[in-house]
């Protein structure tokens, strides 16, 4: 796997200071619709964020995210119908005790095997939740799925708009991204810090990692708990984004996207994964409206993509920029 | 409420397109260690291709002509396999394996929409030979004499492929190269050439599985997604890379779907998965696989 | 008394690090490593030599745990670490470097040793703090790198080092784990002969200074010759002879009339 490669902090606050004003001002230069969908970018976004310290920084290619997303979207949905909760924080917290429950143990199961047999356990594991969110219809909704209602944001305290374009569009876009830049400097610290380090170790030589007297398993198990959170946490904002939640994002297909926009990104470097989930989100958005056939279209790409341009949109303009011997980042 | 010995037909039934996809998926494991997570796609685009010709262009034809057309739909995958694995599969031997998986995902995506544009949304039929044979009575019940046909064509299929692997020179010649690539070449095996038909030899019984399908159920959009997912489970369970490992999985995961979704409909698919996951953890290679 | 319950009562100034009492290992039919006792006594500089196959590779991956014996038992200062494993062991203050050098290829020079700093100060876990920001580890990374004659390759990748100056990384991320006891596997192989001294030469004093034990396995009898204050020679997974280096050299002509020639 390539390495992920580090930017000076100097030169990706160049990068990210003219997107991030740009994300700021955003409901005020475009449609409603459009923020609405730039919303959507900035959830795909974290999941995609939260999957890539699996697979660029540990190593680990997981083809079961769809389990975190799911679940905690699923977990709003119950809290709406089960416990009439309609609070947005109420929902992240309870939302991301859930997955983080469920992908502890679903975590310890996994990190016992890697490569390809990790990769296949991921996705059986993902389909139990699948097939159970499936089948207990009853319980939740099947095929049609729940419903979530427009959720009230910190208690009441903010002044919102009643109708409900107009508050996706603004009240919570901007709530998705203070999230959004929240996790990102949260995970931008994890990869740089001392844990950071040791996953990086691990990807690149499990062995010897071992002989620096790293509790490898263990490090790996807090890699994937913090991975399905941080999806966890995109499907939760998501639930209310898209109004309804089906088994749909359960099944492993879609998992696979996730994959695919990280890949498209370039799992190499930090950003890759943001640059690749917005950038899938829109590819598949016009392609759905240009052509029934969309999935050739993504499918083709993939393909262009794993045999010509492995490092993906943002890796590849790295290596553009980038010599072999890196800057003294410090 | 049927009776048992219906239960074990259908389980069986189910076991036998189970074996011919996962089969295939084990062979291409054991000879060249690629996961290819479009193998469903082509079980479905066998079962497409199958259907159109029996069901729309060949439409009204003998009875024997239909039969014999049965296995055009493994041809034309076996046929996509050839030239699938020297373009998309060949360039990656060499780099990490995780990119074959999302190579063949990329193709499965493409085949899903292939299948859409050229066949539409809506199943295709082709229930002529099934219809044609007529039922037996069973224990009182009455029974398709196509599935008992299938149920023996898994067998013999089974056979054919195991004195194949265990009697032919091909064989032998596949072994070889599956145990060790390099000793296989350095002895004169062109090893690239094993490959191809390895790989086409895989897409081949999964296309079978498909044609043989398409008389009792029809080619349905997703298909293949839903098939790939059951295909796993079976080898996990009898180990990936393993012709005998695919016969037992797909006749313990046959027994398990087709009594589960009698008797513990809600869980069944959990159940499954399930088991999956306790195999991959207390035996990752499976019951009869080598890593 | 056998040898080794010797060496397990001998006084506190040569009080023994490591034994081994009757090692077993197998591979199918062959006996890697066969009924070997093996004691290593605190400071010593031992070099572990042997033809191909002797099974040296397969003691050192016996006692630093990737590996588990058949039969037999390994005790490191007193305690017995025979089913620990290599966490264990390297908390214990066992390290080691590789034959084929087993580097973090895609990190840094300085990155691959500041690894072995943090995991020693028990820093890994740390999820929250910049690990740039840590000015302590910064500075003994740096130190270490001085010392391996690294300094100026600090930031360029492990991968893309030469042979020679992997070889000396792979010493220093062991060493740089500050442990008691170090194993090196052929820490020259690979490399011409003006940096095999030089490597030998920064082995010897870190080990000295530091007051390391060391098994060394060597190939290069003249290193050997030079570095080594006791010398142990397996053969077939026996081990062979075991002395100073005046005591093995009287015992050559016998080892080799014995093995036709394989050493020289």
């Amino acid at each position: 796997m390539p390495p992920a490669a580090a930017a000076s902090p100097l030169r990706s606050l160049a990068y990210a200071v003219p997107v991030a004003l740009v994300l700021l001002v955003l409901p005020h230069i475009v449609t409603p619709y459009q923020t609405i969908l730039m919303s959507y970018g900035l959830i795909m976004a974290i999941a995609a964020l939260g999957f890539n310290l699996l697979l660029g920084y540990t190593g680990l290619l997981s083809f079961g995210h769809s389990a975190y997303f799911g679940l905690g979207a699923y977990a709003v949905a119950f809290m709406v119908k089960y416990l009439h909760v309609s609070s947005m924080e109420l929902f992240v917290i309870g939302g991301l005790i859930a997955t983080v429950l469920v992908t502890a143990v679903f975590g310890f199961i996994c990190v016992r095997h890697t490569r390809i047999f990790f990769a296949i356990l991921t996705m059986a594991l993902s389909q139990v939740v699948w097939s159970l969110a499936f089948k207990f219809f009853w319980v939740t909704g099947g095929t049609d799925g729940l419903r979530i209602p427009t959720p009230t944001i910190l208690n009441g305290m903010v002044t919102v708009p009643k109708n409900k374009i107009a508050f996706l569009s603004s009240t919570y876009y901007y709530y998705v991204l203070v999230v959004f830049v929240v996790l990102v400097v949260l995970m931008w610290v994890i990869v740089h810090s001392p844990f950071g380090q040791v996953l990086q170790a691990i990807r690149d030589n499990e062995t010897r990692a071992a002989f620096l007297g790293v509790r490898v398993r263990r490090a790996r198990w807090l890699a994937f708990l913090i991975s399905g959170g941080f999806t966890g946490i995109a499907g939760i904002l998501w639930a209310p984004l898209n109004g309804l939640t089906t088994p749909d994002i359960l099944y492993w297909p879609f998992s696979g996207e996730i994959v695919f926009l990280t890949v498209l990104g370039g799992f190499g470097t930090f950003s890759g994964p943001i640059v690749g989930a917005v950038a899938f989100n829109y590819l598949k958005t016009y392609a759905v409206g240009l052509t029934v056939y969309w999935q050739l279209l993504l499918g083709v790409v993939l393909i262009a993509l794993v045999l010509a341009l492995p490092s993906g949109i943002v890796g590849t303009l790295a290596r553009l920029t980038t010599k072999i011997t890196r800057v003294d980042a410090t | 409420m049927e009776l048992l010995p219906i239960h074990i037909l259908n389980s069986l039934l189910y076991a036998s397109t189970l074996f011919l996809i996962a089969g295939g998926l084990s062979l291409i494991y054991g000879v060249m260690r690629i996961v290819n997570l479009a193998h469903g796609s082509l079980y479905a685009l066998g079962a497409y291709v199958t259907a159109w010709t029996i069901g729309q262009a060949a439409g009204g034809a003998p009875a024997a002509i239909l039969y014999a057309l049965l296995p055009v739909g493994a041809i034309a995958v076996g046929a996509v396999g050839a030239i699938v694995e020297p373009t998309l599969l060949r360039p990656l031997y060499q780099r990490a394996e995780e990119y074959q998986l999302l190579v063949t995902f990329g193709l499965l995506l493409t085949l899903e929409d292939v299948m859409r544009l050229v066949w539409g949304p809506y199943p295709i039929p082709a229930s002529q030979p099934w219809e044609l044979l007529g039922g037996s009575t069973i224990f009182g019940s009455q029974y398709p004499n196509y599935n008992l046909l299938v149920i023996g064509l898994g067998f013999i299929v089974a056979v054919v492929l195991w004195a194949f692997v265990y009697r032919t020179k091909f064989g032998v010649i596949l072994r070889a190269t599956s145990q060790n690539m390099r000793m296989a070449s350095a002895l004169g095996v062109n090893v690239k050439r094993v490959y191809v038909q390895a790989f086409a030899l895989g897409c081949f019984m999964a296309g079978l599985g498909g044609a043989f399908v398409v008389p009792i159920q029809s080619a349905v959009l997703g298909m293949g997604v839903d098939a790939l997912i059951i295909a796993f489970v079976v080898v996990v369970i009898g180990g990936l890379g393993s012709l005998e490992g695919a016969l037992i999985g797909a006749l313990i995961v046959g027994f398990v779907r087709t009594l589960g979704i009698t008797f513990f409909p809600e869980i069944e698919l959990a159940l499954l998965y399930i088991i999956a996951a306790t195999v991959l953890l207390i035996r990752p290679t499976g019951l009869f696989g080598r890593a | 008394m056998t040898p080794v319950d010797q060496a397990l009562e001998a006084p506190p100034a040569n009080r023994t690090l490591l034994v081994t009492r009757q090692l077993c290992k197998a591979f199918g039919e062959t006996r890697a490593v066969d009924h070997v006792d093996f004691v290593v006594r605190e400071g010593e500089v031992l070099a572990l030599v042997g033809s191909n196959g002797a099974g040296k590779t397969s003691l050192v991956n016996l006692i630093s745990g990737l590996l588990q014996p058949d039969s037999g038992m390994i005790t490191f200062r007193g305690r017995e670490i025979t089913r620990l494993g290599v966490y264990e062991r390297i908390k214990a203050g066992i390290a080691r470097s590789f034959q084929l050098v087993n580097l973090f290829d895609q990190l840094t020079a300085f990155e691959n040793v500041r690894l072995s700093i943090l995991s020693r100060q028990g820093k890994t876990r740390r999820l929250l703090h910049l690990v740039d920001r840590d000015r302590d580890v910064r500075q003994e990374t740096l130190e270490m790198l001085d010392r391996f004659g690294l300094a100026d390759k600090a930031h360029i990748l492990a991968g893309a080092l030469a042979q020679g100056e992997r070889k000396l990384l792979d010493v220093g991320v062991a060493y740089a784990l500050r442990p008691t006891f170090l194993l090196l596997d052929e820490p020259t192989s690979g490399v011409s002969t003006r940096e095999k001294g030089t490597i030998m030469d920064t082995i010897s004093e870190v080990v000295k200074s530091g007051g390391i034990t060391a098994v060394i396995i060597e190939h290069d009898m003249d290193v050997v010759f030079t570095y080594a204050a006791r010398i142990v020679m397996m053969h077939q997974g026996r081990i062979l002879a075991d002395g100073t280096p005046e005591e093995i050299r009287r015992n050559e002509e016998v080892a080799n009339t014995l093995l036709g020639g394989g050493f020289i």
